[in-house]
């Protein structure tokens, strides 16, 4: 089944990438201008094992980034749902901390932080961190008034309550969360790398494409969304994991 | 031996000092009634009269706004005094979704601090009784209507309350699960010695099931017909086409002015 749906869009991807490999081989168009696909993946296989290195760098700051992203999000999300007026005061900020362009955030880190890796996670975090929020937010706000009511009559303490009622219904919502801001992690990364780095796949496509070698730019872009696909299959896996009964069929 | 006492008790929602702009609602005015041990007590009345928020006040979910509830002659005068004494079972499906059913009937116990293991151990042997055996591993979207609401009704037994507050427990199930499922609290009702309210807004299942119907009027609910049912028991589903029924049902449609 999960194979079959591959199929449809893994078959058009490829028709593509064939239809650009005849295109630049027939117009001729310069390598450093577009790069076929099969140069872009000699480029990948020349450099792989430095890639390696810039890539373990990048996931490196996108696992901290995503970690303190989780435990700061559901922790505001909490918050904010313990108390209303703090919900009152701080679910609008959290909006309009949104609009803050997280692009123009990140030279000014480095001049706070410096060169570091702390620049970078705190960009990850910055764009992983409101999706959890907010999602997380949202789904304990909308716990069943009923079951609430229900452990209630049963004169269960408040704790109870949020561990076995609040957290477990705001879970789905979490991993929504969680997902949107996977996806959004290595981009992020790459735009702290982007500002001024030693090591990681920003650096790498930013010297690459320096030097004209644009088969390398292309080759980083592939496995930036690579990264990024498998991250958020990992989500997807862990979401099915600790919420089985969302898919299972007993 | 009568086990609750509802004395004159009232209840307005919205209003108040603070919200003084916002119309009031009476919900409920001046209910007395007393309920013997072991009886099978239903509340009949057109939706909207009160009927559940008298369930809620009682469960401790709501505080009124004057009279008093005694539970053998106790006063609960607090809400939190009334929370953990009643079994209380919403109108809504509330099974949680992400317990396997044994773990959702077993969940009085776990919230009352008791063995989890004992409360599986005893859950599984009224699995049976409950139309529930072997499914006690599934997962309640995976249920029917009809056996959610058994799996509902068997967390409310289990949970050790001897009075049991039942919020149209089959409303929402289709007419045929609804006949299967009274015939089938009928029998089940016998081997538990527990005192049950039971609301509902369909006269034949109140005459039905019950041993005595409170009749409420209109918004706002009060009542208006206090009257035993003494139809003898085991009734089964050919007791509704009885003529001691049927001239029991006149009376009542008469009292709810149908």
């Amino acid at each position: 089944m999960q194979a079959a749906r591959l199929f449809l869009p893994a078959a058009v991807l490829l028709t593509l990438a064939i239809l650009w490999e005849l295109v630049v081989w027939g117009l001729e168009v310069p390598k450093w201008i577009v790069p076929s696909p099969s140069a872009i993946w000699l480029a990948f296989w020349e450099m792989r094992a430095l890639l390696g290195l810039h890539v373990a760098q990048t996931m490196l700051e996108v696992a901290i980034g995503i970690g303190i992203a989780v435990a700061a999000g559901v922790s505001v999300a909490a918050a904010i749902n313990f108390s209303p007026l703090l919900q009152r005061a701080v679910y609008p900020l959290l909006v309009i901390s949104q609009t803050v362009p997280i692009l123009a955030l990140a030279p000014l880190l480095i001049i706070w932080f410096g060169f570091g890796i702390a620049p970078k996670v705190i960009v990850v975090t910055l764009f992983c961190f409101f999706p959890i929020a907010v999602n997380t937010s949202d789904g304990l706000t909308s716990t069943e008034p009923d079951l609430i009511d229900l452990f209630r009559s049963m004169g269960a303490t408040w704790l109870q309550i949020w561990r076995k009622v609040r957290l477990p219904a705001a879970l789905p919502y979490f991993f929504s969360g969680l997902k949107i801001a996977a996806t959004y992690s290595v981009t992020g990364a790459i735009v702290g790398e982007w500002v001024g780095a030693k090591q990681g796949l920003g650096i790498y496509m930013l010297r690459s494409s320096a030097a004209f070698k644009t088969a390398q730019v292309f080759s980083a872009i592939v496995i930036t969304s690579l990264l990024s696909i498998m991250l958020f299959l990992a989500v997807f896996a862990l979401e099915r994991g600790m919420m089985p009964w969302h898919f299972d069929e007993r | 031996m009568t086990l609750l006492a509802v004395d004159s008790l009232s209840k307005t929602f919205g209003g108040g000092a603070r919200r003084g702009t916002r119309s009031q609602v009476e919900a409920v005015v001046d209910l007395t009634f007393k309920v013997e041990a072991g009886e099978f007590l239903t509340i009949i009345g057109p939706s909207g009269c009160g009927k559940s928020t008298l369930l809620r006040l009682l469960a401790g979910l709501v505080q009124p706004d004057g009279g008093q509830i005694y539970l053998q002659g106790q006063p609960l005068p607090d809400a939190s005094d009334r929370q953990g004494r009643f079994g209380y079972m919403p109108q809504r499906d509330t099974l949680l979704p992400w317990r396997t059913v044994l773990d959702n009937v077993i969940l009085g116990v776990e919230l009352a601090g008791g063995s989890r293991d004992a409360a599986r151990e005893e859950a599984r042997q009224l699995l049976p009784l409950f139309g529930l055996d072997g499914f006690e591993n599934n997962w309640p979207s995976t249920l029917s209507g009809g056996m959610r609401q058994r799996a509902a009704l068997l967390r409310t037994f289990l949970a050790g309350y001897d009075i049991l507050l039942l919020d149209e427990p089959f409303g929402a199930l289709d007419a045929l699960t609804r006949r299967m499922l009274q015939q089938w609290l009928l029998g089940v009702r016998r081997r538990f010695s527990k005192t049950i309210l039971f609301i509902t807004h369909d006269v034949d299942e109140a005459l039905l099931l019950g041993d005595r119907m409170l009749v409420f009027s209109p918004r706002p609910g009060r009542i208006t017909a206090d009257l035993k049912i003494d139809l003898p028991h085991p009734r089964d589903e050919n007791t509704i086409l009885e003529p001691d029924f049927l001239t029991l049902k006149r009376n009542a449609l008469a009292h709810l002015k149908l």
